[in-house]
């Protein structure tokens, strides 16, 4: 449904156009629920922001690549055509609730507004629509809290209109940028229950973005692994999780603390530091992290300076980078 | 610190002011009657969600914020009353760390003066041996000797971080407060920190207060913890014992909470009505039992929990609406609508 190919995007800045994101490819099949995962600045965010063409104006640009959704392809369509992608078949969801609502405006009024940019007329039908939104993402006494503002609800309420203002139209796909990431433990049970109880009734497709392994593991069907603006590595999410093929896959899942782990022990962890924008080397980004027993050698190589690795495909279905010196099986 | 630092009672409420007259119109009790003791050496550990008052008991053992009654002793004095020379000494015993390493820096100071700071503060050693203090921690927290003459927004955040721990360490205290202090990091370099901080521990043998809402990182840590919710302890144990066998309907269900790394397991969410209650006005009686998932009439729910040791050092809030087989396991205990 979703297919992205070499998309690459970035900034302007006064050093030159940086990259954040350096052609990545991957797809999202109808009702699939898709992570992407990895640390700051590795351009998952950017990698949503450039599917919705919403990367911040003018500096942001995409430079290159194609995202289709259904044949169409949204990096060339006009802005026009785009305000109606948005909403009527892209949902989209971001990390603070209370940053995507307006403060100034009742609930009612935002989620009815958002009805009547994709063409509602009918005031009575809006409202009914409203009411069945609020009670779709669980919010108890629906009319009162069409009048409210923004601040008299909770976290993992405010987050909840979001999602109710995401679904406004039915889109077939939603993306949701670290939904969770702003709420409590207990209230992030409860919002990841709803959006896989949601996303089954409503039959979307989900792309899931997160620096979080565990929500990962409890939600996706597939994951999307991401270092320094590329993708190192794509799976099935048991395959993955039971058989990282790339060392920064691994060094992540192994660098968590886990319920069943020896307390006190130390964590293993990546040396070294995520590069900058700046200084991205063409070869395989995470190779100077990299703890593999020759690594230096490659390092060393022409082709660490000269060839990007592409990912090519270890066992079916299971993508990753393709350079054995940051591979935890080479 | 000998005997170490025991909180009994502790309250601390923030009169919130309005109208055109201002005056006292309610009262936020963000710590509301708890008891807790810190060993020397040891590392006790608070979770709990968002607005239970973890931060404001971290902050009263700092001194920061004044607590309304209760004490807080240390080596059997009370820290409360102190004052002049003998609150600057016991601030020297007892430092902090913060969450955001970018905003509890100052901007404008290089790590070397930010270290100095409190070297000067307290009058500690000569200009020479200041600076061999300030070059020895820096390599203790793993910062190059030339980070001295840098500013805060040359170093990555693990890396501030190790600055604001470097910070805490540089008066050699018997107790730091860890308030989130690894909360705001990647995990990748959430690793590097907590490992530095347990090397850090077993090197000079301090104590910790380590406050996190993420049970799986204070279980790493933690040699005791303590559930809070609205301004309670609600349970309190061992590390060991919290997690074999947790009584508290809450702290079964953060456990349960915690998102796993592992798509196999199948999950067993424990999902909680509602949300946490404002400290402002909470709910009367039980503030949990009228979330619990557990049946409880609305009588019973305004009726107090009592605290009880159900075991040898294993201490809950014991109530009908938070304790599963209530009464089976307080065949004795009144219950508490009979009171």
């Amino acid at each position: 449904m979703l297919e992205v190919t070499d998309l690459s995007a970035g900034f302007e800045t006064e050093q030159g156009f940086l990259e954040a994101i350096d052609r990545i490819s991957f797809q999202v099949g109808e009702r699939e629920t898709v992570g992407i995962v990895g640390e700051s600045g590795c351009g998952k965010s950017v990698t949503a922001h450039s599917i919705l063409r919403l990367l911040p104006q003018p500096s942001g640009r995409i430079s290159g690549g194609t995202i289709k959704l259904d044949g169409v392809d949204l990096a060339t369509v006009s802005e026009k055509e785009m305000r109606q992608i948005r909403g009527q078949q892209i949902g989209m969801i971001f990390q603070e609730p209370m940053t995507a609502l307006n403060p100034v405006h009742t609930i009612g009024r935002q989620i009815e507004e958002c009805l009547k940019t994709h063409g509602w007329r009918n005031k009575q039908e809006i409202r009914d629509r409203a009411l069945d939104l609020l009670r779709e993402v669980g919010i108890p006494s629906p009319e009162q809290r069409l009048r409210e503002y923004p601040h008299q609800l909770s976290g993992g309420m405010r987050q909840r209109i979001v999602i109710a203002m995401a679904l406004a139209c039915s889109p077939k796909l939603l993306i949701a940028d670290e939904p969770t990431t702003a709420l409590d433990v207990t209230t992030q049970a409860q919002i990841l229950e709803l959006l896989a109880s949601l996303k089954e009734s409503l039959s979307m497709a989900l792309v899931l973005i997160t620096h979080d392994l565990g929500v990962i593991a409890e939600t996706c069907d597939r994951v999307v692994v991401m270092y320094a603006g590329r993708i190192v590595e794509t799976a099935n999410v048991k395959e993955l999780f039971a058989n990282p093929l790339h060392r920064y896959t691994a060094g992540l899942l192994a660098s968590i603390p886990a319920l069943d782990s020896v307390p006190k022990t130390p964590l293993p962890t990546i040396p070294g530091q995520v590069p900058g924008l700046a200084d991205l080397p063409t070869g395989a980004r995470f190779a100077p992290r990299s703890d593999h027993p020759e690594i230096q050698k490659y390092l060393e190589s022409d082709s660490f300076e000269t060839e990007r690795p592409n990912l090519i495909e270890a066992s079916p279905g299971h993508w990753v980078e393709d350079c054995d010196y940051v591979r935890t099986d080479r | 610190m000998k005997t170490g630092i025991e909180i009994k009672d502790l309250q601390v409420h923030f009169p919130l002011r309005g109208g055109l007259i201002p005056k006292v119109k309610r009262v936020c009790r963000a710590v509301d009657g708890l008891s807790l003791r810190i060993l020397p050496g040891q590392t006790l550990g608070i979770v709990g969600e968002s607005g239970c008052g973890k931060t404001t008991l971290g902050k009263a053992i700092c001194r920061l914020v004044k607590p309304s009654s209760g004490s807080i002793l240390l080596d059997g004095k009370n820290v409360l009353t102190l004052r002049g020379r003998n609150l600057l000494r016991y601030r020297r015993d007892v430092q902090m760390i913060f969450q955001d390493p970018a905003e509890s820096l100052n901007p404008r100071q290089t790590v070397g003066q930010i270290l100095l700071e409190p070297l000067k503060i307290h009058k500690i050693g000569t200009a020479a041996e200041r600076q061999d203090r300030i070059k020895s921690i820096l390599s203790e927290v793993g910062l190059p000797p030339a980070a001295v003459d840098r500013y805060p927004f040359e170093f990555s955040g693990g890396q501030r971080q190790r600055i604001g721990i470097a910070r805490a360490l540089v008066l050699r205290p018997s107790l730091i407060v860890c308030d989130e202090a690894v909360s705001a990091l990647d995990v990748s370099v959430q690793s590097q920190i907590l490992n530095l901080l347990l090397d850090l521990q077993e090197k000079h043998g301090f104590a910790y207060l380590f406050i996190s809402h993420d049970l799986a990182v204070v279980r790493h840590v933690a040699d005791r913890i303590a559930v809070m919710y609205l301004g309670k302890v609600v349970e309190e144990a061992s590390r060991e014992r919290l997690f074999a066998e947790p009584l508290h309907a809450y702290t079964r269900a953060l456990i349960s909470a915690i998102p796993q790394a592992d798509p196999t397991r199948s999950r067993q969410r424990i999902l909680l009505k509602g949300d946490v209650p404002s400290p402002i006005d909470p709910p009367p009686g039980c503030p949990f039992a009228w979330r619990s998932y557990l049946r409880c009439s609305e009588e019973m729910a305004s009726r107090p929990g009592q605290w009880v040791e159900i075991q040898p050092d294993h201490w809950v809030e014991a109530h009908p609406g938070t304790i599963e087989n209530y009464d089976t396991l307080f065949p004795d205990a009144p219950r508490p609508e009979e009171k």
